[in-house]
């Protein structure tokens, strides 16, 4: 299995299953994960924000945008974009 | 539980409850149409808002509708309100029954929080809202089937359209049992038998209630630290209990939060699997077209400058046709009681204290009514969410929230809807920073008093002739006030108002096409609450003030006599020693008191010391900076209008809080008095600095 990748690190269009909120602090990490980003979710990187930070996903239906610092600590695996 | 009651009861509150943009609000305004009032929860700056809604069988019932959230278990303890509110902690007893807001074009994540309810032993109700969009994008709901797999009833509505409410209302009547009628979550395997013992203790012990005890069982194995306060007595026998059994999770590898989120998210997508049939594509829909142009880094920003340049012109210059026109009514309503009542004090009393006041009060409707109307449209069609995406990396930077972008540019125009405006930042200390530096933006009413004193000591030359040194001047004074309204804003981050760093975890909604009902309520509400808590204040300290420069009379004295005479007149004299370091004396002084209400008042009162003013009592302009300009100080022989005493008085008025509408509002925003009487002070001491340094600088650089 690939090992896996900070969120950031995705560009746009590319898709990733959650493999660890572990590089997060606890508030942060405990809101993402109640807002449904939680292992094994597949989600999608859509966008940067012009200025680069935050950045936008697309998660179980709906679209969320948080900053980098947050996005450094999601770690998934990277899957070929289709 | 024993006593499952199969009979329904009497239900009398009713609590909308559900994620942020679930459709909520609508929801709660369909049910109560007008009759619904907003207030703030006590201690803490989260609004609550309360209405009544008839059901079919004539009762009436409370409807609360509780702030949006994702969870019960929320990690930053502001938004707790939500659960207080449910468990009944806050205020009354908790609500008979719970009416879960479920949008039905996100089901799994909305899922999450009705599952937490239920837990909770609550009566619920589970309306799905947007049934309509979810049907364009072809997801199929078997509400049936949810209804059986919760036990709790499920409608569907488009409260948008209007459609369903009824049934809401009928099933609201009809709602059975008073112990929750859902089926609760199983409580994973490795935590069950802590949470039901914890749960045990907790009723046995602190006496809870059910549903509280069932929720503190988990709050307990999530983060143990911010629950201990809540919970009495938290004695030693819990105390060691909970301790072992975090230590032997930690053994085993739990971590409790993951635990309950992950096995409860794995329950709801079970659910979901069998209950929700997705058919067409749901995302690269219209929304994703729309974002590639309003988020484009060219287009983007000329898009969100575009929207603040229409916003700012028309609280800037639209909503003063609607002003004049009410300051003439007012005008004409004063001469007409001039004209019919016999002279004296009642009628002082009417014209100058209370009228000026009521009128005072009403002139900023129009400025309040606007912004709230685009706040409205920009907040209900999405926009909003994407001029925060674009605006975050710059507001970050002085630690504001991209949010903080419109209440900071419309006070601009007025802090007073600026402030108003800050509810949309979700984040209480971002937006308590916002609200204490807003002001410090150059607002309008500031505008005629930089005239006057520009015009006063800066000669009209044009430099390389385009730009006068008088337009130099003014544009000065906005971007100073400007970046010292960012620069506070970051001290204020940095020191009273920091805290870990706020998440920045936002939806971003799918575009809609606002509705006007919704933009109406919103700005029918924001001007009732301005009207009722701030304008009252506003009015009180408009009499109080007419008292302090009419009394003690004397009618054979000129007006620019009495004025002297007046208390105004002798706290001006009063607080002249106080002022001189400043280069003022006591004609500002009384300037500068006069104006506490509102800043534009400096104008006046100077008119009414140099004994200028027209028939309407209107200050003329050209006269007034003459006199100012002639004018010399007894004492020092200097000019009383000197460079550095004009500029020092400019930067005061840049930075000075002259203005009681503000604080009022500052109080109703903030819910005390605590914020608005720091914010004075902090204002107050920054312009005696500045002013005085400005004072001090042209002595020093040879200016008189």
């Amino acid at each position: 299995m690939m090992e896996p990748v900070a969120l950031e690190k995705l560009s746009p269009g590319e898709q990733g299953t959650v493999a660890t909120l572990s590089g997060l602090p606890a508030p942060a990490r405990q809101r993402l994960q109640e807002m449904g980003v939680i292992r094994g979710t597949r989600l999608r990187f859509v966008r940067r924000a012009p200025l680069g930070d935050p950045i936008e996903i697309h998660v179980k239906g709906y679209r969320l945008m948080l900053r980098c610092t947050e996005a450094r600590g999601i770690f998934v695996f990277r899957e070929k974009a289709v | 539980m024993s006593h499952l009651k199969t009979s329904t009861r009497r239900v009398n509150t009713v609590a909308l409850l559900g994620n942020p943009n679930s459709g909520k609000t609508t929801l709660f305004n369909s049910l109560t149409g007008l009759h619904h009032k907003v207030g703030n929860y006590p201690g803490v700056t989260v609004e609550r808002r309360e209405g009544r809604c008839t059901l079919p069988d004539g009762q009436e019932i409370t409807v609360l509708d509780l702030p949006g959230t994702y969870s019960l278990h929320p990690c930053a303890p502001d938004e707790q309100i939500t659960t207080d509110a449910l468990l009944g902690r806050i205020g009354s007893s908790p609500p008979d029954v719970v009416v879960c807001v479920v949008d039905a074009t996100s089901l799994e994540r909305n899922l999450y929080v009705v599952t937490q309810v239920i837990d909770c032993h609550l009566p619920v109700v589970m309306v799905l809202t947007m049934c309509d969009l979810a049907q364009e994008r072809e997801m199929l709901i078997d509400t049936r089937l949810l209804s059986e797999a919760l036990g709790i009833p499920v409608l569907r509505t488009a409260a948008y359209k209007g459609e369903g409410i009824e049934h809401v209302r009928r099933a609201l009547a009809t709602v059975p049992q008073s112990n929750g009628n859902g089926h609760r979550w199983p409580v994973p395997q490795p935590l069950q038998h802590a949470h039901d013992r914890l749960a045990e203790m907790l009723r046995t012990d602190c006496r809870m209630t059910l549903q509280a005890a069932s929720y503190e069982a988990t709050s307990l194995l999530i983060a143990p630290d911010a629950v201990a306060g809540r919970i009495d007595p938290f004695d030693d026998r819990m105390r060691k209990y909970l301790r072992t059994t975090h230590e032997r999770l930690a053994f085993l590898g739990i971590d409790p939060p993951t635990v309950f989120i992950e096995t409860r998210y794995a329950w709801i997508r079970d659910l979901c699997a069998t209950a929700l049939r997705m058919q067409g594509r749901s995302d690269r829909s219209l929304t994703d077209r729309i974002d590639r142009i309003v988020t484009h880094r060219v287009w983007g920003f000329l898009l969100f400058l575009g929207v603040m340049a229409v916003v700012f012109q028309t609280i800037f210059s639209w909503a003063t046709y609607p002003m004049e026109l009410i300051g003439t009514g007012f005008d004409a309503l004063g001469r007409l009681i001039l004209d019919t009542m016999p002279p004296g004090d009642l009628r002082s009393l009417i014209v100058d204290g209370a009228l000026a006041g009521v009128a005072g009060v009403v002139t900023f409707l129009p400025q309040i009514a606007f912004l709230f109307v685009f706040l409205g449209l920009l907040e209900d069609s999405g926009y909003m969410a994407r001029a925060a995406f674009i605006m975050d990396k710059l507001m970050s930077k002085v630690g504001l929230h991209g949010k903080s972008f419109i209440p900071l540019l419309g006070s601009f125009a007025c802090a007073v809807p600026g402030i108003m405006a800050t509810r949309t930042i979700e984040n209480p200390k971002d937006r308590l920073a916002t609200i204490l530096v807003a002001p410090l933006m150059s607002c309008s009413a500031r505008l005629p008093v930089y005239s006057l004193l520009i015009a006063a000591c800066i000669p009209p030359t044009v430099l390389l002739g385009v730009v006068s040194y008088q337009g130099l001047t003014l544009l000065v004074l906005y971007v100073t006030g400007m970046v010292m309204a960012l620069s506070m804003a970051w001290l204020f981050k940095k020191t009273l108002l920091s805290s870990v760093p706020p998440l920045f975890i936002m939806e971003l909604p799918p575009y809609r096409i606002p509705s006007m009902k919704t933009v109406l309520y919103l700005v029918w509400e924001r001007v009732l609450a301005f009207l009722k808590t701030a304008g009252t204040i506003i009015l009180g300290v408009s009499i109080l003030l007419w008292f302090l420069a009419t009394y003690p009379k004397n009618d054979q004295a000129a007006p620019s006599q009495r004025l002297q005479q007046s208390y105004a007149g002798q706290m001006g004299r009063a607080i002249e020693p106080l002022i001189r370091p400043l280069g003022f004396d006591w004609k500002i002084g009384i300037g500068l008191i006069s104006s506490l209400l509102q800043r534009e008042a400096f104008v006046s009162a100077m008119a009414t010391i140099y004994n200028i003013a027209d028939n309407d009592n209107r200050p003329q302009t050209a006269t007034l900076n003459r006199a100012m300009q002639n004018d010399v100080d007894a004492r020092t022989g200097q000019s009383t209008f000197s460079l550095a005493t004009t500029l020092a008085l400019l930067a005061y008025y840049m930075l000075a809080l002259q203005c009681l509408s503000t604080v009022a509002v500052v109080h109703r925003e903030t819910n005390g008095w605590k914020w608005p009487a720091f914010q004075f002070l902090y204002m107050t001491v920054l312009a005696y600095g500045v002013s005085f340094a400005v004072h001090r600088g042209v002595l020093l650089l040879g200016g008189s």
